[in-house]
């Protein structure tokens, strides 16, 4: 008998997931006390003294958290301490609006770049030095000169998502075939016609690529700037629970991470497939 | 006249007389009391103010001290209280007398680092200090000094928890732009310590301690000039014998699990998080360096005193008056329970106990009591800049000359300080320069220069 390929693969996932479960919980059981203490003094302690506890959480403590913190997303007990769908909330949020400037820059720009072979020469250089750069690079730039941590963020997310955008758009524009071109030209299709009835739909899957690499870079940023300016988002979750030592809660903002950042890909990944044309 | 006499006492000279605060009989005795600054509040902040407006009134009413005995002798106090209250509003006074003048900017911004140095900025949110001076502030935790300095810097917060020497530094322009800051009030006194690795536990001379990696949580800290003295003392140059790594308070604990680090000096909860974690053991406290030396400032930039004096004043009010309510021991365990929560430090309420309260475990196995480990006191000592200053150029972070006593006195205010203290009815201590010894030498912060070239190690400028 044989099963469908989906189902077996969902099996393996499955087996695999089970076996990572089993060897994390074998890997952080609780070995016995090793030293003996007066109880006033294991009192003072924490239990990774007391009960040889190791210090990384199992897969039981944390699914327990996770169920905690999933009861009440929304809790707000002050500017320091909100539910982990507020700081969820937040996160997406400057990555919406730093990714949103971005796509307003760099999709006129690269288009700009991919019709006209002169400014394409003449800007390459600067992109190709600005590319590589580390967006957290200009983090101390960004609070020296703006002076607000949060906009300063979201010009992090800006500035990392605006290249790959560049790029694709450039390059989709100027890989457009030229056959489709003259055809518009012969019909003496003005320039922005053109522009928007040739250029768009046939570059658009290149560039919806671009955007696609580009949400994925600026979720990868954002944990990273949330960290180090602190206030709100699930970076900066994960700063005050580390701050507190607790890897439980680090874990499930990890798992959280990486939920968010699949979800954001898979939306890009359905809008590219949209535009997909068979040639 | 003091504030603390009861002005309906006939036998009180309202006017200054005996010491300079009119407190005490002989200049020698108040000198005694000064040099035991405390900030221990009366029996009730009320009762406090309404003494202060009572004893203007008297004086108003009577500026002979001749007639005003008369006049109690002859009427009796009680009647003299409920006969000047009859006429003259003392309750309403007092009230208007505590808020001071109308804050310019009610609703303000503070920085602060999750450390237990930074108690009484925390604790005045949950317990009310704050809003009891009419502002409404909003506590906001930062991941490490040098964003709080750029934060502040860019007025993002009004005021900021700092380390001691940060505002001398950003004033001087070291590491940062030269920017105008002071502080009016030290959070903490002691409450640091020497935490290091479990491996070390036998070798606790700092002698055998070359070629180790020691943490420290900024470059321009007490705990660093702690540390390097101390090691100093032992014979071992910090810059050459051992390595000194400026690492954020929370990672401490991590490194000393890895193996990053041999140990830290460190500010506190972080020392004790590593003991309670099993990880370190506590060495020495801070305190056995140099008891009473301060940690933490309240810092704010100058151009903000400026702006919204009343803001400010207010606000150091609300900072010393919350100090004075640290600074009791009874009050330890309620102030650990409040500051505990992930809105604040997030801790494990049994560190924030051991800290704040002094009964702590040494990590060795002992339970060790020191209700001085930790203790709360405003008074920003101007001698405390001078030394922070000998250090910056010990160990050449300035270079060239300083004039201390300018520097010190720019910013550290304890002039003002004083005043807001004696409007609150405490007693500031009546001169801002005292001196003290580090591991047994005395400090003069009269002559700097000399207790600088007194030091056999140290950077050759």
């Amino acid at each position: 008998m044989t099963f469908s390929l989906r189902f077996r693969a969902a099996v393996v996932s499955i087996a695999l997931f089970a076996a990572f479960l089993g060897i994390w919980h074998l890997a952080t059981r609780s070995t016995a006390a090793t030293t003996t203490m007066t109880p006033e003094y294991a009192k003072l302690m924490g239990l990774t003294a007391t009960q040889g506890k190791s210090a990384m959480p199992g897969p039981l403590d944390v699914g327990a958290k996770l169920w905690e913190h999933l009861k009440q997303p929304f809790y707000d007990k002050g500017p320091n301490d909100k539910g982990l769908g507020i700081q969820l909330g937040y996160s997406i949020g400057r990555v919406g609006l730093g990714y949103l400037l971005a796509v307003i820059v760099a999709i006129p720009l690269g288009f700009l770049i991919g019709m006209s072979p002169l400014i394409s020469k003449a800007i390459d250089p600067f992109i190709q030095i600005l590319k590589p750069i580390s967006p957290l690079a200009w983090m101390p730039l960004a609070l020296y000169t703006i002076k607000d941590s949060s906009i300063s963020a979201i010009f992090v997310i800006f500035i990392c998502s605006v290249w790959p955008m560049l790029l694709n758009t450039a390059f989709g524009v100027a890989a457009v075939r030229k056959e489709w071109i003259n055809v518009a030209r012969t019909l003496e299709v003005g320039t922005i016609r053109r522009a928007f009835t040739v250029i768009l739909p046939a570059a658009a899957p290149t560039i919806l690529t671009g955007m696609r690499i580009s949400i994925g870079i600026a979720w990868l940023v954002i944990v990273a700037a949330e960290m180090l300016v602190g206030g709100t988002g699930i970076g900066y979750f994960v700063w005050n629970e580390w701050n507190n030592l607790s890897i439980t809660n680090v874990i499930i903002a990890i798992l959280l991470i990486g939920i968010v950042g699949m979800l954001l890909d898979q939306i890009l990944a359905r809008f590219t497939r949209m535009v997909t044309f068979p040639e | 006249m003091s504030t603390f006499d009861n002005p309906f006492d006939p036998d009180r000279r309202l006017r200054a007389g005996g010491c300079s605060c009119g407190q005490h009989v002989s200049e020698a005795e108040h000198e005694h009391a000064a040099l035991a600054l405390r900030c221990e509040p009366q029996p009730s902040e009320d009762k406090r103010y309404e003494g202060v407006v009572a004893s203007a009134v008297m004086r108003a009413m009577f500026p002979k001290d001749a007639a005003r005995r008369a006049f109690l002798k002859s009427v009796g106090a009680s009647t003299a209280l409920a006969a000047i209250s009859q006429f003259f509003p003392l309750q309403t006074a007092t009230e208007v007398f505590a808020q001071g003048g109308v804050p310019e900017k009610k609703d303000l911004k503070v920085g602060f680092i999750p450390i237990t140095c930074a108690t009484p900025i925390i604790m005045a949110a949950p317990l009310g200090f704050y809003s009891k001076h009419g502002l409404n502030v909003e506590v906001v935790k930062t991941a490490g000094w040098a964003v709080i300095r750029d934060k502040t810097i860019n007025k993002e917060y009004d005021a900021a928890h700092m380390l001691a020497p940060m505002p001398i530094a950003i004033s001087l322009g070291l590491g940062a732009n030269a920017i105008p800051f002071t502080v009016p009030a030290i959070e903490n006194i002691n409450g640091q310590g020497i935490t290091l690795a479990m491996k070390h536990k036998d070798k606790r001379n700092p002698k055998d301690w070359k070629g180790m990696k020691f943490a420290i949580p900024f470059d321009y800290s007490m705990h660093n000039y702690l540390l390097r003295y101390y090691l100093a003392e032992h014979g071992l140059d910090s810059d050459t014998d051992v390595q000194l790594r400026s690492v954020p308070p929370p990672e401490m604990v991590a490194n000393l699990r890895a193996d990053n680090i041999d140990g830290f000096l460190a500010p506190d909860n972080i020392c004790q998080r590593a003991i309670y974690d099993g990880v370190g053991f506590m060495h020495i406290l801070s305190k056995e360096i140099w008891d009473g030396h301060p940690c933490c400032s309240f810092a704010a930039s100058r151009e903000f005193i400026t702006n919204s004096p009343n803001s400010f004043a207010a606000l150091t009010r609300a900072i010393v008056d919350a100090t004075a309510y640290a600074s009791k021991a009874e009050n330890r365990k309620q102030i650990a329970e409040a500051i505990a929560p992930a809105n604040y430090i997030n801790a494990p309420v049994t560190v924030l106990e051991q800290v704040l309260t002094g009964t702590y475990a040494d990590g060795l196995g002992g339970v060790k009591t020191d209700a001085r480990r930790v203790d709360f006191d405003p008074f920003p000592w101007q001698s405390f800049a001078v030394w922070m200053l000998t250090q910056m150029k010990r160990w050449g972070q300035i270079k060239g000359d300083v004039d201390y006593k300018a520097v010190a006195e720019q910013v550290y205010l304890a002039t003002d300080t004083a005043k807001v203290m004696k409007e609150m009815g405490l007693t500031p201590p009546t001169t801002s320069y005292k001196s003290f010894a580090v591991m047994g030498k005395t400090f003069d912060p009269a002559k700097p220069d000399d207790y600088l070239a007194s030091f056999k190690i140290r950077k050759a400028s």
